[in-house]
């Protein structure tokens, strides 16, 4: 699909994410040697009881994003709630407590823009179902860059409205449904 | 890559031209706000902002405004102010005076919730707090203490869940689609230009909270400030940081034990 080794993953859910990460996290195997950046919209106030019911289900690490941590492979990281998660160029995480990027904290476009910005070409950027329009200028970000462009197939998802827009903005993005999603991260896994 | 050096070159030239150093600041945010500044002040390119700025300091606090604002609620993490309310101010309670230090309290929504729980918990009157940012415009903000109605409620509701002793209504006067908090809860308050960056400890602090204002430095520059605030605390002086912040990966992190687990509430070690 691409000629440039990928050496990370971002992804990004709203409405119905949960059911989306599960069907797709799960499916990576043990030996996944990439790291995988998510953002999820959560209700600020929540603890974020994402994090031990993933790690419950997936064969890699999940853990919620810390500031200044250096991103190790195979480890899914969230980024916590009510604080944006953003990638150095220096490949460390970041967190933010800017003001909301559509009417989101933490935000797609966030994670996604400043990746793009760290890995260029080396990153797959994954908009899966959600009722916004987070996420769309993140993805043309992560193309613009050379990055692998990828979109839940709207016929399937749970919301159309976070994939439609992420596809207007990014046309020449891949649609897949979930199950091709998650071989096709799958394939990226071991070295 | 090109707007990467650009950014360089722009907070060099405000470094030397004006001694704000945002050199050393996290730097994918600081993109962030100056990719959105350039949007707003309507400049093709980041070049153009540090030439505008640079030889028109009228440009200076409007800049200044895109690269230091942060957000914040009043009361933000309702168990960070119930656990300073249990669990650390009856220690501070065996002091006579008090010296409380808000490092990098922009537009004032922590100075108001600490007042306010310093009022009820009867410590207000013997405490000096120290306000400080490198913001002009934000510490104005902070000093004339009004609000947007609509971030009341969460205000409130927050207030309730840090323990709130009484109705944060007591606290403000509602009008015209703000509310204006009371003069008395900023009689103890000294507003103050300081920089973690480049200044110095001015005063012997009890309690220094500083929130969510780590993130926003790399690890040399976290180094300095944590430093900054190890030499200003007292002994068994109490350090609050933000919820996602810690001082685990800091060269200071011997000097501190944490107090108050899972809310980042540190003592300095006595020594």
């Amino acid at each position: 699909m691409t000629e440039t080794p990928i050496k990370a993953v971002a992804i990004g859910a709203s409405a119905g994410a949960v059911q989306a990460l599960l069907a797709i996290l799960p499916a990576l195997p043990a030996r996944f040697s990439l790291p995988i950046l998510v953002v999820v919209h959560v209700p600020p106030d929540r603890d974020n009881a994402l994090a031990p019911l993933l790690q419950s289900k997936c064969r890699i690490a999940v853990k919620e994003a810390e500031d200044k941590e250096p991103i190790e492979g195979g480890a899914i990281y969230l980024a916590p709630s009510d604080y944006h998660l953003l990638v150095e160029t220096q490949r460390t995480l970041a967190l933010s407590t800017d003001e909301l990027v559509n009417y989101s904290r933490p935000s797609i476009d966030a994670l996604f823009e400043s990746a793009a910005d760290a890995y260029g070409p080396e990153l797959v950027g994954v908009i899966l179902t959600g009722a916004n329009h987070d996420g769309a200028a993140g993805l043309k970000a992560v193309k613009d860059a050379g990055g692998v462009a990828i979109v839940e197939d709207p016929t399937g998802a749970y919301a159309t409205a976070m994939p439609l827009a992420a596809l207007e903005a990014c046309p020449s993005a891949i649609t897949m449904n979930i199950d091709a999603i998650a071989s096709y991260l799958s394939s990226l896994g071991p070295a | 890559m090109t707007e990467d050096l650009e950014i360089e070159l722009l907070l060099e030239a405000l470094h030397q031209r004006y001694h704000y150093d945002f050199r050393h600041y996290a730097r994918a945010s600081i993109k962030r706000r100056l990719i959105h500044a350039r949007g707003q002040l309507g400049f093709p390119t980041i070049s153009a902002i540090q030439d505008r700025v640079l030889h028109d300091p009228s440009m200076l606090p409007r800049l200044l405004d895109y690269l230091t604002v942060q957000v914040s609620d009043m009361f933000r993490d309702p168990s960070y102010f119930k656990a300073l309310r249990e669990k650390v101010l009856p220690h501070l309670r065996t002091y006579p005076s008090l010296k409380v230090w808000i490092a990098g309290c922009s537009a004032g929504e922590e100075v108001y919730s600490l007042a306010i729980l310093f009022r009820e918990e009867g410590l207000y009157d013997r405490t000096i707090f120290y306000a400080t940012d490198i913001n002009p415009e934000a510490l104005a903000a902070a000093e004339t203490g009004v609000f947007p109605l609509d971030r009341i409620r969460k205000f409130t509701e927050n207030h309730r869940k840090s323990g709130g002793k009484s109705s944060l209504s007591d606290y403000y006067t509602a009008a015209y689609g703000r509310a204006a908090f009371d003069k008395s809860l900023r009689s103890r308050v000294v507003f103050s230009d300081h920089s973690l960056v480049t200044d110095a400890v001015f005063a012997e602090m009890h309690l220094i909270s500083c929130r969510n204002v780590m993130i926003y430095f790399d690890r040399p520059l976290q180094d300095r400030a944590i430093g900054l605030f190890r030499e200003s605390l007292t002994r068994n002086g109490f350090l609050g940081l933000g919820s996602k912040e810690s001082l685990r990966f800091s060269a200071h992190a011997p000097a501190f034990s944490e107090f108050v687990a899972g809310e980042k509430i540190y003592q300095r070690r006595e020594r």
